[in-house]
């Protein structure tokens, strides 16, 4: 016993040092796992807070750059009005009825939640926006968030007035997308070297691609609504070792700056989730 | 200002520092992320025990990695170049002493050369730490290797700017009063 205390005296510095670095590792492996860590809400909150008051007056100096984006956004929404769409003959003219789908709970699958954006980076491996709009305001984990020129990532963590979304730009982040021509379905990822590409994977080379083909979401990710831009292929690398093409493709969103996004809440989620594992259950 | 007070200024500051202006700079090349903030804990005084220097270093690598969102990455290489810096500032100090004269390691207590050697060493472990655990979720060799060397040579450039701009005079104290 007694040398077991000399040992811990003699070693103590190193023995503190290992205590640390274990609960440093953990915390980053479960984080890197699972994206919950200890004390995430409350430092959340606090780091939200202060980001919050440095994107104040940044928000201010790209004023002019985000009334670019909302007129832009405004003339594409302007299109799809129905009254843009007329047949020659009034007899034939359809009007496309939307009350029933507002009013009908059950039918609306996805409801779009406007946030600010307060923080975010570009430049490290593992990139984070953090957006003013949590918990108490309808945000969960595993929505997606979308920009008013394309989509942006996946809420990851929620604190009470605060959420931290996944970008594209992170590592880990995968996301189901297809060729708007085509319909194929891919991965999108994020092989780290430049922020201004990403890296579609699994498209079939029965595909016909070219390069300035638009890539948008598809319905199966279940995080965003289908046709939502993701980008535009910059450059196709042609495997010959593999059956399929990988993509160098060029997001639609600019993360650089990036001010103020729609997190995407799907109400069928849990229904379809629930659904699909009892699948998985019965047939294991 | 009391020594305290001047640190506790100090981690807000860096920790500032690195996550508005140089997190907000644009990336010039995936292996190049500019860090200055881990200068805090080679600034911190000699007189600290190794067991508080770990713990300080703890509390700032992880309020730097809530603002990250990579919670431990940058608190575990903190940990570990402040476990280390007893080990090199007892190798590089030239005169005998000069841990007792003078409150922490600086130019002027330790000299350019030895100063530079001990702010380059530790700077190595950290990013090789720091890289090395982003290599076990995510990347390659190559980008072991390229990140740390092209990160340890924008550091080190940062280090050398902040030294010269923000001198910090070093009062001789004698312990024969």
């Amino acid at each position: 016993m007694r040398n077991v205390i000399l040992f811990i005296r003699k070693y103590a510095n190193f023995l503190f040092f290992l205590l640390l670095q274990i609960a440093a590792l953990s915390f980053l492996f479960r984080y890197n796992k699972y994206h919950e860590a200890a004390f995430m809400n409350v430092a959340g909150e606090f780091t939200g807070s202060i980001n919050q008051r440095y994107s104040k007056v940044e928000y201010y100096f790209r004023l002019k750059k985000i009334n670019e984006q909302l007129a832009a956004e405004n003339t594409r929404l302007n299109q799809l009005l129905k009254e843009n769409f007329e047949m020659p003959d009034g007899s034939k003219k359809i009007i496309m009825d939307t009350v029933q789908a507002d009013t009908i709970r059950e039918i609306r699958k996805y409801t779009w939640l406007g946030a600010k954006v307060v923080g975010s980076t570009v430049n490290t491996q593992v990139n984070f926006i953090t957006i003013h709009r949590g918990f108490l305001q309808d945000v969960r984990p595993n929505m997606g968030v979308v920009s008013p020129q394309g989509i942006v990532g996946t809420v990851v963590n929620v604190s009470d007035n605060y959420a931290s979304v996944m970008t594209l730009l992170h590592r880990q982040y995968k996301v189901v997308v297809k060729i708007k021509n085509g319909g194929e379905r891919g991965t999108i990822e994020w092989d780290g070297v430049s922020p201004m590409f990403v890296t579609l994977k699994d498209i079939p080379k029965s595909a016909k691609v070219q390069v300035g083909d638009s890539i948008v979401t598809s319905p199966t990710s279940s995080l965003f609504p289908g046709n939502l831009m993701v980008g535009t292929i910059a450059e196709i690398v042609d495997d010959k070792s593999s059956n399929f093409y990988t993509l160098r493709v060029k997001p639609a969103t600019n993360f650089f700056n990036i001010e103020y996004v729609y997190v995407i809440a799907n109400g069928q989620l849990l229904e379809q989730r629930r659904l699909e594992d009892s699948t998985r259950k019965k047939f294991q | 200002m009391s020594e305290l007070l001047k640190n506790l200024f100090r981690f807000v500051l860096f920790i500032l520092v690195q996550v508005f202006i140089l997190y907000h700079i644009p990336p010039l090349h995936r292996f190049i992320t500019p860090y200055l903030y881990y200068l805090y804990i080679l600034w911190l005084p000699f007189s600290m025990s190794r067991a508080s220097l770990m713990a300080v270093a703890f509390l700032f690598g992880l309020s730097l990695d809530y603002f990250m969102y990579t919670p431990g990455l940058h608190a575990a290489a903190c940990v570990l170049i402040a476990y280390l810096r007893p080990f090199v500032v007892n190798m590089l100090i030239s005169q005998e002493g000069a841990d007792k004269n003078y409150l922490s390691p600086s130019v002027t207590s330790m000299g350019w050369a030895p100063y530079f050697t001990y702010v380059f060493v530790l700077t190595v472990f950290h990013h090789g730490y720091l890289v090395f655990l982003e290599w076990m979720t995510f990347g390659s060799f190559l980008y072991f290797i390229g990140k740390v060397i092209a990160t340890t040579a924008v550091s080190m450039l940062l280090v050398l700017l902040t030294e010269l701009l923000f001198f910090r005079k070093e009062k001789f104290r004698t312990n024969t009063v």
